[in-house]
């Protein structure tokens, strides 16, 4: 029997390795798409044996160097993070099969440069979805930054370029001029950065120094997108629909707001938040992104960018959860991160194949679409209406949490009708802008789209996996449910 | 035994580069210099294990007791500046296999290799010495030949450029010369330790205190400290590639050398805190840092884009410097080799894209990183490496050095500090998305004859030594025994010596 801790080093070689593989199969593209779709249904396989073996958890840890004394890039098994590199690797197989569709169909060209960095872009969430202390995430978030730059600039236009100094200049930049420092200080106050339950700054940190602290890893980690520095995601749509997909509305989102869930609930802990009363200030962030993103995506007449601020929007739902920092919000947070990750995906899918079939970027443009492209857009329909959060989907548990965790937040009445306020306006708002998409394309008639004409089998194979992963969750959201509840500490 | 082995650092150069300058054949003159270099570093390699510890060698020249004799004291700083020059130094003879002959005229062979040598000779005797004329002598052997390398690059602003930093360097010394006058008027030796030890018996006269400002204001030009650092970017960027790579990693980390040992073992701290110095010079560090980065950002040609980033680069070490505690000491010890190791590494980028494409500016290398992968992925390693990212040693560098200024509260340099950072992404990425992009024009390549072979591969010295370099960026940022053991000997080392006193 093979010890855990190498099924956890297998879970971040696997992709490296794919990547080598993928890299050598520039001149045969279907043995390189073979390898992809082998080597992320590996990396999933691997995950799964992971989670049926969560009882020994802790036994599977390592640690590769010591750069600074006492301060080590070691990995372990955890559930949180082991819930991400599940959805991350669930995905990527779906992922594959509709890249595979969509990156021959578009013609892009550098296919083989594309595929490997996915792939090494994966290993760098894995990393960050084990890693043991908060240095070593903060090492692969930036190495998640650097791998996924040429993906984001994949085209090579002008636009690409500007999107993509925008992108590495916006994240790296925030990163080293506010998380690091706050990591720092953290470092100089509690001696450890180790997640550990409860968190480590209880005892070591002046209760009133948690407002700057937080807010610098608040604006530090502007993966997670919340105002102001939330622009390179909507920068970061000019890469390949994949990309967008996978990286900017799971991968790389996630791993901004996954790696803010540890940090409030690992490095400063819950109790010591709602102590210290920092989050009744910072809890406005969140809610003005929210409300903010919501109002801006309306505006946005390009099919991605408006669902890129839709995910701006939805990732300050988990930002909210965490800083309310009760039970249920947080247990909410944990399982937004699985839920919005399955119903956006399957939105970009469905305008990645638009895109490609059609040739249509704009919203104003999909009249009658439905009629042509009736799946695409039934995946579309499913996708908004498990982000708004309606029953028969899965979105509707995490809202559910993090409702009832808003209810239960009682520091301030006016920040709680406020919450309230805005998860509810911000729930209208999305069914606005996002169901009178498939609502315009079904009713509305145009009559040039008569005939159907449907995406490549593979990329309606790719939409088909997070679609059915959604109206599933619904019925049973227990997997996820379980992996949150490790947020709480029981 | 080992006693023997330190002078032996000063004189197989010494005893080799008259030698290397009769022949004109390349290869004999380039297996002289490995020679040279390779046993420069075996031979710190063992020293720096000897005093890691924290403990001295001490050998005597000519058998003369100091004062009266010169003296060389080996403490783990020595060791560990003599291993960097040393390194680079070999570094910079494996690049110069196939790059020397490209760039040098063919007649100046072993007079290039020599200077080479001397150049190399010098900043060993400058890491060795503890004679602060003998320190004076190796510093002027040094500078003189390093004008001398300088003049030799291809373009015709080499010329303007050596001679620019041949006024320059050669006011600095004299500063340095005057300096030294000074405090052997006033103390009558010259012997560092010695002076050290007496110290107290002089230090009312005005002469010390002028001798201080001028040694000061000579080491401040030698090692480009903003604001005196108008020399570097002229020198660097015209050079020949491998002097680039030599000078930019070692010739102004050996002055801020000097100019440690004459803040902490020279001069005691207690004397020029009084006057106020440290608050100058973390001053002059984060306006450095600022104006370097931002003078760097704002350049279109790769080598003096790169020469900038030293300035900024000096900056960092010198607020680590002023920031007198443990954290901070270490910073800048360790940056001392971890920015050699990244600025040698990124020259060398610099050298093979000038070697196939002729040209360094940066709107004429769209397309480089498609047509190199290899070395442009080098390059970008490095470039990371400059910004501080984790996993590459300029991080491990601005871990400590954050935290010395953390400790302190100083929130301003913190502050500096990561603008500097900022802007180094702004100036890194710059370079980088100059050449990851096609262009719709094709990448212009000048003077080169049809057929030459040149253009289609990087010969494999050059990449050997860029990847010897990049791999070690990536390796001493995650295994860094090595350069923190030392930099935490030397900074245990300097504080205890303000104690003591």
């Amino acid at each position: 029997m093979i010890p855990l801790t190498y099924w956890l080093m297998a879970a971040m070689l696997t992709p490296l390795l794919g990547a080598l593989v993928i890299s050598r199969l520039d001149k045969l593209p279907d043995y390189r798409e073979a390898v992809t779709l082998v080597t992320a249904s590996i990396l999933f396989s691997i995950n799964v044996y992971l989670f049926n073996h969560l009882d020994a958890a802790s036994s599977a840890q390592f640690t590769i160097a010591e750069p600074i004394e006492g301060l080590a890039i070691s990995f372990v098994l955890n559930q949180f993070g082991l819930m991400f590199a599940l959805i991350a690797s669930g995905l990527w197989i779906a992922t594959s099969i509709y890249a595979i569709g969509y990156m021959r169909a578009h013609h892009e060209k550098n296919q083989t440069r594309f595929f490997t960095l996915f792939a090494v872009a994966i290993a760098g969430v894995m990393a960050v979805a084990f890693s043991e202390n908060l240095f070593t995430l903060f090492i692969f978030y930036e190495f998640l930054t650097v791998s996924t730059y040429p993906l984001v600039t994949h085209a090579g236009t002008r636009e690409a370029k500007r999107g993509g100094r925008k992108y590495i200049l916006i994240l790296m930049g925030t990163s080293i001029l506010f998380f690091l420092p706050a990591m720092i200080w953290v470092y100089y106050l509690a001696d450890t950065l180790t997640f550990t339950s409860g968190g480590i700054l209880a005892g070591h940190a002046d209760p009133k120094w948690v407002l700057p602290l937080l807010l610098m890893f608040i604006l530090g980690i502007s993966k997670a997108g919340v105002m102001p520095f939330h622009k390179w995601l909507p920068a970061a749509m000019v890469a390949p629909t994949p990309v967008s997909a996978l990286l900017h509305a799971v991968a790389v989102v996630k791993a901004g707001v996954f790696s803010l869930v540890k940090v409030v609930v690992f490095i400063f802990g819950t109790d010591f938040i709602t102590e210290s009363g920092a989050n009744k200030i910072l809890l406005w962030f969140p809610i003005i992104t929210i409300v903010l993103a919501s109002l801006i995506a309306l505006s946005k007449d390009n099919l991605k960018e408006r669902l890129a601020y839709s995910t701006i929007s939805q990732l300050s739902y988990i930002v909210l959860g965490a800083l309310l920092a009760t039970q249920q919000a947080v247990i909410g947070a944990g399982m937004h991160i699985a839920m919005h990750a399955f119903g956006k995906i399957a939105l970009f899918f469905a305008a990645g194949a638009i895109l490609v079939t059609m040739h249509k970027k704009l919203v104003s443009d999909l009249n009658g679409m439905g009629r042509a492209m009736p799946l695409t857009f039934t995946v579309f329909t499913i996708g908004t209406l498990s982000i708004i959060g309606i029953p028969l989907f899965g979105g509707m548990w995490s809202k559910w949490y993090l409702l009832s965790g808003a209810l239960g937040f009682e520091q301030n009445a006016v920040l709680y009708w406020t919450v309230l306020g805005a998860l509810t306006l911000s729930t209208l708002l999305n069914v606005y802008y996002l169901l009178s998409i498939p609502v315009r394309a079904f009713f509305f008639t145009n009559p040039s789209y008569t005939v159907i004409k449907e995406a490549p089998k593979a990329c309606l194979i790719g939409m088909a996996i997070p679609t059915f992963v959604t109206l599933y969750l619904f019925f049973d959201p227990s997997i996820f449910y379980g992996l949150s509840l490790s947020l709480t500490g029981s | 035994m080992n006693e023997q082995l330190t002078i032996l650092l000063v004189v197989v150069p010494l005893m080799i580069a008259p030698i290397t300058a009769l022949f004109k054949s390349h290869t004999i003159s380039w297996i002289l210099t490995a020679i040279v270099s390779f046993t420069s570093l075996i031979l710190s390699f063992i020293i720096l294990f000897d005093v890691i510890d924290g403990s001295h060698v001490i050998y005597e020249l000519g058998g003369w007791r100091p004062p009266w004799g010169i003296e060389y004291k080996i403490d783990s700083l020595n060791a560990f500046i003599a291993l960097i020059v040393s390194a680079i130094a070999c570094l910079s003879t494996i690049f110069a296999w196939q790059s020397v002959p490209k760039e040098i005229n063919e007649n100046n062979y072993g007079l290039f290799y020599a200077a080479l040598q001397l150049c190399l000779l010098g900043l060993l005797g400058i890491a060795l010495t503890g004679d602060i004329f003998n320190l004076f002598v190796f510093l002027e052997i040094s500078s003189l030949s390093s004008y001398a390398l300088i003049s030799m690059g291809r373009s015709r602003k080499a010329l303007t450029a050596a001679f620019s930093y041949l006024i320059l360097g050669t006011i600095g010394a004299t500063f340095f010369l005057i300096g030294v006058g000074f405090l052997y008027a006033a103390s009558g030796s010259l012997n560092i330790a010695d002076i050290a030890t007496r110290f107290s018996t002089f230090a009312d006269m005005q002469l010390v205190m002028t001798g201080f400002i001028f040694i000061l204001l000579g080491l401040g030009l030698k090692a480009a400290i903003f604001p005196m650092h108008s020399w570097l970017p002229n020198a660097y960027g015209h050079a020949p590639s491998v002097v680039s790579i030599f000078l930019s990693a070692t010739a102004t980390k050996v002055s801020i050398y000097v100019l440690i040992r004459v803040l902490f073992d020279l001069y005691p701290v207690a004397y020029w805190q009084a006057l106020l110095l440290p608050q100058i010079l973390l001053v002059l560090g984060c306006v450095g840092v600022i104006y370097g980065s931002f003078r760097a950002w704002q350049q279109v040609e790769l080598k003096r884009l790169l020469a900038f980033s030293s300035v900024a680069q000096i900056g960092y070490i010198i607020i680590g410097i002023s920031l007198l505690n443990n954290d901070g000491i270490t910073a800048s010890v360790m940056h001392l080799f971890n920015h050699a190791l990244i600025k040698a590494t990124l020259f060398m980028g610099a050298g093979i894209i000038l070697y196939r494409t002729n040209t360094t500016k940066l709107s004429e290398l769209r397309g480089f990183g498609g047509s190199m992968p290899w070395t442009f992925a080098a390059i970008v390693l490095a470039g990371l490496s400059l910004i501080g990212v984790p996993g590459t040693v300029g991080f491990v560098t601005k871990w400590y050095l954050l935290s010395g200024a953390i400790a302190q509260g100083k929130w301003i340099v913190v502050v500096a500090i990561l603008a500097g950072s900022v802007l180094a992404i702004a100036y890194v990425w710059k370079i980088v998305e100059a050449m990851y992009f096609n262009s719709k024009r094709k990448m212009v390549i000048q003077n080169v004859k049809s057929g030459d072979i040149n253009l289609a591969k990087a010969p494999i010295s050059l990449s050997l030594a860029l990847w010897i370099g990049a791999a070690g960026c990536l390796y001493f940022g995650l295994y860094t025994e090595l350069p923190y053991q030392s930099a935490q000997s030397i900074a245990t080392a300097l504080l205890s010596s303000e104690v003591a006193q």
